[in-house]
């Protein structure tokens, strides 16, 4: 039996999991998939946002204030890559530059801090390779970039080491109720527990649909996305915006965190949340929307392209609130953008809402920091040669690329909550995240996690269910 | 810090015949650095045949040529280290490596000889839409898959590209039983050898389409189907032709990538077509000291070819550690003229006392054309051709009485006229 259980392995949950691993509480966190991070948070632009967006007096503009104000910390404690390098919205008309006042003053009123209007010439003292067409900017020197799917494995990582129980592959398809007893079910497992805190992203509907919700509509809204080479890594040092639009807040053009450009999102609403697959028109949408901030953006160095569905709900905002149908069933619902930015608070806002209908005491053991995890391409010689001298799998580079050695893999693979797939590998370690996208290393990493796992290489999947890479023995 | 005369970065067919020549010239103190497991490269997990019908005069499969080397590597002690990754060099020759053993290495040379090979232009390169499920590979990928780890990555097979590493799947996937249903080629020929189309597509019964591309790829978890579609004279798909075509792999043999990601770290030249270095005669760069050979200079078809350029580099580098470098060095920039897309070297010692031969690639197909090699405005040779394709590299000599009666602002030009 257990006190909570977390539905969805996102970004969201995984904080929510570990905000509430600070207590004395038994807690289960259920994800469909083979691994966390598998839905929004492993596709999406990763920005820490300032937070003038979002209307004011909306759930979303106080998550993402509070959040960004909580991620900075949140990012040391956890060893997670992160980097306050600002924001600028573009403007490339007149009308633009009306729209960049109103969210000027729409900010204030959020209460976001470090925002400017810059004309033409401060603007092109900031950014030299921004487009000659645009005309002023809006600069929020608050917002940030993060690694989203790193976010949420240091996250899962650290409450696994606090207590948590993390259960993959499990698809929850019925929740009952009975005797102040939940039975949350997939086809082949359950579990019990008290509290249910509904974090399933894209499928955040229908999973409060079992409780008998019906005022919740997700429509999927479909991102695509293109990583381009680190050669192009800092033709931007800003994150880029365009003037937002209904659909979202345009496509932007910035680095991450790891060094490459990244561009998109397109936004396009989708009828299935499973609809993963990039559009030649969608592609082509952030192509060209993305040459017009930065000329130089060119996809003649995209390393890969993506796309992942936000959990956008019509009725436009976030909900975090216990259900009218059941109050120890908590819904954390519509979680789209600000939602990664807004994951420390969003979770700190469920534990305040737990704590208002359950005696929550803290876990004197609660260790907050993840140990930083060895990684040979920041190490400075002296770094490497001592831990090449503990192990001497961090002497072996898998993917030349990234410069990713077999120890790190090997530690990826037996982390809490570990890496089980070759993209679970990927995510942890950037192990074929590079140039060639592992036609080296791929079938490293998986003679890899063959070995590690104690199963067969054709046993090892891409991303898990029927992502098999290899079939039989040859003759 | 260890000392070395020579490193040489890369132990396949170019890093070890850029090695025995050098030791041939009298360089005692070489040391070869090789990432994978063993000596041999790329060719360690070609098992078909075709290879050394130049060089030796017979035909071998790919290990069975890395084997000679590796041999003479053996039979000269020339030292190497495998399962060894050099992750920088720089300007002043310092070497860093990694491996198990010996922890990182810094090795200070005398002169260095780059020879890392290429590697396949990924998917992401392609913009291709759709899903990203599994099955979708490399053409090289899935053949160490099959010849190295004795795997099967697919059963119902479509190839995007004509590359020869695609061709020798397609033909290697039938034979282990698979059924490879068509190879697509987005340009109106092949870019593979010609005997490869005929051995590897032709004799199987494999169609080829040409002009035609894959634009979607379908399925969540396993690859369950492609969309094709004709291109037109743009390259752009042409609406009202697309197709959908069931397999669980799609196999990219979409072109090579010299990895140049150390050659760019030190700040050395490079050739926008070639992707590589821009070399002399010898193969130096314009770092002196610092020489390239092999796939990671220009992409070759056939591995004959990397031996013999890489002997060149191997001589280069022997001759610089030797201070027998000529001293009045006077280079001249040759020019590709029309038809040539890169010549290979691209700068030639005009007081160089050998005659120099020159390699190129073609744009397109030509058919009855001539190659034309014209110096300070005179014709100096004129050659047949029945036929010139892009897949096959073809050279010109520059005759040495030739180059000595040239002065640095001569033109040297190598086009083919129709």
């Amino acid at each position: 039996m257990f006190d909570v259980v977390i539905i969805g392995a996102g970004v969201v949950g995984c904080m929510i999991a570990r905000e509430l691993s600070k207590y004395k509480l038994k807690i289960a966190l259920l994800e469909r998939a083979n691994d966390v991070a598998m839905g929004a948070t492993k596709a999406n632009s990763g920005i820490v946002h300032a937070g003038f967006d979002a209307k004011p007096n909306t759930l979303k503009a106080r998550m993402n204030i509070r959040g960004n104000v909580l991620m900075e910390d949140v990012c040391k404690q956890l060893n997670v890559p992160y980097r306050k390098n600002g924001s600028l919205v573009l403007a490339f008309s007149e009308e633009e530059i009306e729209t960049l006042k109103e969210l000027f003053e729409r900010g204030k009123q959020n209460g976001v801090e470090g925002l400017s209007l810059l004309d033409k010439a401060e603007l092109k003292a900031l950014e030299p390779n921004i487009s000659d067409e645009a005309m002023g900017a809006l600069r929020a020197e608050t917002a940030g970039i993060v690694c989203p799917y790193s976010l949420a494995i240091a996250a899962v990582e650290n409450a696994v080491t606090n207590g948590v129980e993390f259960k993959r592959n499990f698809e929850v398809t019925d929740v009952a109720f009975q005797d102040d007893v939940f039975t949350v079910s997939s086809d082949n497992d359950s579990v019990e527990c008290r509290f249910v805190i509904n974090a399933a992203g894209c499928f955040s509907d229908k999973i409060a649909a079992l409780m008998g919700e019906e005022d919740f509509h997700i429509v999927p809204r479909r991102g695509e996305y293109y990583i381009l080479d680190k050669s192009l890594g800092s033709l931007v040092d800003h994150i880029i915006f365009q003037c937002p639009t209904k659909m979202g807040k345009g496509i932007l053009v910035s680095p991450t965190v790891h060094g490459n450009l990244l561009i998109g999102p397109s936004a396009d609403d989708v009828e299935d949340n499973d609809d993963l697959a990039t559009t030649a028109q969608g592609l082509f949408d952030v192509r060209s929307l993305a040459l017009k901030s930065v000329p130089d953006a060119v996809t003649r160095f995209a390393i890969t392209s993506f796309s992942g569905n936000r959990a956008h709900d019509l009725k436009n905002d976030f909900t975090i609130a216990p259900s009218k149908y059941n109050t120890h069933f908590i819904n954390v619902e519509g979680i789209e953008s600000p939602g990664l930015t807004g994951s420390p608070a969003i979770a700190e806002y469920v534990a305040e809402i737990l704590s208002s209908m359950a005696d929550l005491q803290q876990n004197e053991s609660f260790v907050g920091t993840r140990e930083k995890p060895f990684r040979y391409h920041t190490a400075t010689d002296e770094e490497k040669a001592a831990a090449i001298a503990q192990n001497p799998l961090y002497g072996r580079i898998i993917c030349r690329c990234e410069s990713i050695t077999e120890g790190e893999i090997v530690d990826a693979i037996h982390a809490p909550a570990g890496a089980m797939d070759v993209d679970g590998v990927k995510r942890r370690t950037r192990a074929g995240m590079g140039r060639c996208q592992g036609g080296f290393c791929g079938s490293k990493v998986v003679e890899i996690l063959a070995r590690e796992l104690q199963v067969e290489p054709n046993m090892i999947t891409k991303y898990g269910k029927d992502s098999v890479l290899l079939y039989e023995r040859t003759k | 810090m260890l000392n070395y005369d020579l490193v040489v970065i890369g132990g396949g067919p170019a890093g070890m015949a850029a090695a025995l020549r050098a030791r041939d010239f009298g360089i005692r103190d070489i040391i070869i650095l090789e990432r994978a497991e063993t000596l041999g490269g790329i060719l360690e997990q070609c098992i078909h045949t075709g290879f050394g019908l130049h060089y030796f005069g017979e035909e071998l499969s790919g290990p069975e040529y890395a084997a000679r080397f590796i041999e003479l590597v053996e039979d000269q002690k020339i030292e190497y280290k495998v399962d060894t990754m050099v992750t920088d060099v720089t300007e002043d020759k310092v070497v860093t490596a990694v491996n198990k053993t010996d922890g990182l290495l810094k090795i200070q040379a005398k002169a260095v000889i780059l020879a890392m090979g290429c590697r396949e232009r990924p998917r992401g390169a392609l913009s291709i839409a759709g899903t990203r499920p599994s099955g979708i590979m490399t053409a090289g990928t899935a053949q160490k898959y099959v010849n190295l780890d004795g795997y099967m990555p697919g059963k119902e097979i479509v190839i995007l590209g004509s590359g020869d590493i695609g061709l020798i799947m397609a033909r290697r996937m039938t034979l282990e039983g698979a059924h490879v249903k068509m190879v697509c080629e987005l340009m109106p020929y092949s870019g593979g050898l010609t005997r490869n189309i005929v051995q590897c597509l032709d004799d199987f019964g494999i169609p080829l389409h040409l002009s035609t591309t894959v634009i979607a790829t379908h399925g969540n978890g396993r690859l369950e189907g492609v969309t094709i579609a004709k291109v037109d004279d743009k390259l752009n798909p042409i609406p009202g032709t697309e197709e959908y075509v069931a397999c669980d792999t799609l196999m990219l043999s979409v072109g090579l990538i010299p990895e140049n990601e150390l050659t760019k770290n030190i700040g050395i030249g490079m050739d926008r077509i070639t992707n590589g270095a821009v070399v002399n005669e010898m193969r130096e760069t314009d770092h002196e000291g610092i020489f390239a050979c092999g796939n990671v200079l220009h992409v070759h078809d056939l591995v004959d070819y990397v031996t013999l350029e890489a002997q060149i580099a191997g001589e280069g580098a022997a001759r610089y550690i030797l201070g027998q470098k000529a001293a009045a060095a006077e280079y001249l920039t040759l020019t590709a003229g029309n038809g040539v897309r890169y010549t290979v070297p691209q700068r030639v010692n005009i007081r160089s006392e050998e005659s120099v031969k020159v390699y190129f690639r073609v744009g397109r197909i030509y058919k009855n054309a001539k190659v034309v090699l014209t110096c300070a405005g005179k014709v100096v040779s004129s050659k047949k051709k029945v036929k010139l394709a892009p897949g096959e590299m073809e050279n010109v000599i520059i005759p040495n009485e030739v180059l000595a009666t040239l002065t640095v602002n001569d033109e040297i030009k190598i086009e083919v006229e129709e």
